[in-house]
């Protein structure tokens, strides 16, 4: 089973092109900020959203391609979708909200109740079967929408942002069981989010894109390790450079000359991780090659460090501890010096 | 809410605006003979006029919900050229006098009418002064209520229920069915009970239209008007308080919609 995509569209000021190819077993995650266009290419995979050109294709079955007048519409697609404030039927209570896919796919009545029943009971809301969506928490209401759309056993999961309606305490819960139903789900499996913890610990595969266009593809760590792009690197937390590389050395794009000690040659991106950065009140002695001066601004609390934004010829983000946060006496403006040391830059080609 | 007194200008003409109102109401109800009330309700020309008044107002609001629920979809829905023409002249009869209303059905169903000599020659149907005609007049004058209450309930409405039920394989019609109507229920209701209350009421249109013949064309408001006429203020009286009585049994099973925040 797999889920093959060429999906090009427009959609008010977002243009979408996409290639993308899911296997049968993956769990993909696409990551990207609002507005990327994420939503759209679900609803279009969903042939909610007509495409342009290009083709959705599921198991070798064509479902629209616009070159050859090919639309399958939407519920005649086998595609189950989680979307993202769940849409449950405000009308039905949670049994008859399970079972409307069967019964719309022809079951009969007592057949559908019979397998939604099961389905209840599977994401353990027995005791919730007669309740109203209205009457539901957060997290039983994204355990309805899963099992609505996985009861009439779709080739297809779509996952729009499903953990994102949830308060921090339930998300927690609700995403390991949902890692454990996606684990258990045979077809082709896609996730929509801009959490990049939840992309990482639900989706074998990432894929990230930024208005409409593919970034980067690769596993959780290879993203986390080698960002490509502004986005992945301050969804990770990281200094990403781009620039040219000359044993050694990195010339940055706006000006510095960066040490570097993996450099071989080529265009290439940096990484400096905050904790490798260290601030100093006045120009620092010693073996660090990377040296220069900036401005301090900005200051946030990150786990049990503290972040400086320093402004410069290149803006840098270091990380200190609260206690040398208080020694350094920084002020908004105020002049610092950084520091890192060349085996601490990651290079890797663009 | 805040606490706050009004201004005496503001509190004076405000009374004058609730009294004008109520007086009226009071009136009809201190000055109904109450003694001939209950012999006058079970009178057969009373019950007759007010059986014909439910049936031809009930037979209207369903005529208004089959033809005017696809109709404020469609309006809804569905954008086409001449739809902002099209959607002023179905609303027209909310703002015409009814009865031009009266007239102008008399010009397109009556013997001689544009559609009604065809109807009459072709089929031997005439509708001017029989009860069908009532429930024509009346629909002519109710329905448009229905349809813009539905309408407004359609574009406000969350579509992406309906996408959601599509991703589960619903056809469009058991989109309609299954998730549209139930979802715009409360408009629904709401749209019926305006349009039906409205035709209950309707006057000038049915007399033009469909004549005033005991039995057969006068509804009650029409009986009321005839009571009047012919000296029988008493009459008049008891029949209006029926009618005010219908009414309030109305706006008290919809006070949720209108008077739910007071």
């Amino acid at each position: 089973m797999s889920l093959d995509l060429d999906i090009r569209t427009t959609l008010g000021a977002l243009r979408l092109e996409m290639q993308v190819r899911i296997e049968e077993g993956e769990i993909v995650a696409l990551l990207g900020p609002n507005g990327a266009g994420k939503t759209t290419l679900l609803r279009a995979i969903a042939g909610l959203v007509p495409i342009e050109s290009g083709h959705v294709e599921l198991d070798g079955e064509l479902l629209e391609d616009p070159a050859i007048g090919r639309y399958v519409p939407t519920e005649r697609r086998s595609i189950g979708f989680v979307f993202q404030d769940y849409l449950l039927f405000p009308h039905l209570n949670v049994l008859d909200n399970v079972a409307f896919g069967l019964r719309a796919r022809g079951a009969s009545r007592s057949e559908s109740l019979r397998r939604a029943t099961e389905w209840v009971d599977r994401v353990g809301l027995e005791s919730r079967a007669g309740f109203k969506p209205s009457e539901l928490s957060g997290g039983e209401r994204q355990r309805v929408a899963l099992a609505r759309a996985l009861a009439p056993d779709p080739r297809v999961l779509l996952l729009d942002e499903p953990l994102a309606a949830l308060d921090a305490t339930t998300r927690v819960a609700v995403r390991r069981d949902l890692k454990a139903h996606l684990a258990s789900f045979r077809g082709v499996r896609l996730l929509v989010t801009h959490d990049p913890l939840e992309a990482a610990t639900m989706a074998d595969r990432l894929i990230v894109m930024e208005e409409g266009k593919h970034v980067q593809t690769g596993t959780p760590v290879d993203v986390t390790e080698h960002p490509r792009s502004r986005y992945v690197a301050d969804l990770v937390g990281v200094n990403l450079y781009r620039g040219q590389a000359n044993r050694g050395t990195v010339r940055m794009s706006d000006g510095p000359l960066l040490a570097a000690a993996g450099a071989e040659t080529g265009d290439v991106f940096a990484v400096i991780h905050p904790r490798a950065v260290s601030v100093h009140r006045s120009r620092p002695e010693g073996s660090p090659r990377n040296v220069w001066r900036g401005q301090a601004h900005g200051v946030e609390l990150y786990g049990d460090r503290a972040r400086v934004r320093i402004e410069g010829q290149v803006p840098i983000v270091a990380e200190v501890t609260p206690a040398a946060l208080a020694d350094l006496k920084l002020v908004e403006g105020g002049d610092v010096w950084i520091s890192f040391k060349a085996t601490d830059v990651s290079v890797y080609p663009v | 809410m805040r606490r706050e007194r009004a201004p005496i200008w503001i509190a004076v003409l405000a009374t004058f605006g609730a009294a004008f109102f109520v007086l009226p109401l009071l009136g009809l109800i201190v000055r109904a003979p109450w003694g001939d009330v209950v012999r006058s309700v079970t009178s057969t020309d009373t019950l007759q006029a007010l059986k014909l008044s439910l049936v031809a107002s009930l037979s209207s609001t369903a005529v208004s919900l089959v033809l005017g629920v696809p109709l404020a979809w469609v309006y809804a829905r569905i954008d086409f050229p001449g739809r902002t023409v099209l959607r002023a002249l179905t609303t027209l009869p909310m703002v015409l006098p009814p009865v031009v209303g009266g007239i102008a059905l008399l010009l397109a169903f009556g013997r001689r009418g544009l559609l009604g000599s065809w109807l009459d020659t072709t089929f031997g149907i005439t509708l001017p002064f029989t009860t069908a005609g009532v429930v024509f007049a009346e629909t002519f004058v109710a329905m448009p209520f229905l349809v813009l209450t539905v309408e407004a309930g359609l574009r406000s409405m969350d579509r992406r229920y309906e996408d959601a039920a599509r991703t589960l394989g619903a056809s469009r019609w058991t989109v309609l069915t299954r998730v549209t109507l139930p979802l715009i229920a409360p408009s629904l209701l709401a749209g019926a009970v305006l349009c039906w209350a409205r035709a209950l009421g309707e006057f000038g249109a049915t007399i033009t239209f469909a004549g005033n013949f005991p039995g057969v064309t006068q509804t009650m408001p029409l009986a009321v008007y005839l009571l009047l006429e012919t000296n029988n203020p008493q009459g008049s009286f008891i029949l209006s308080l029926i009618l005010l009585l219908v009414s309030l049994v109305v706006l008290v099973g919809l006070r949720h919609r209108w008077l739910g925040s007071a």
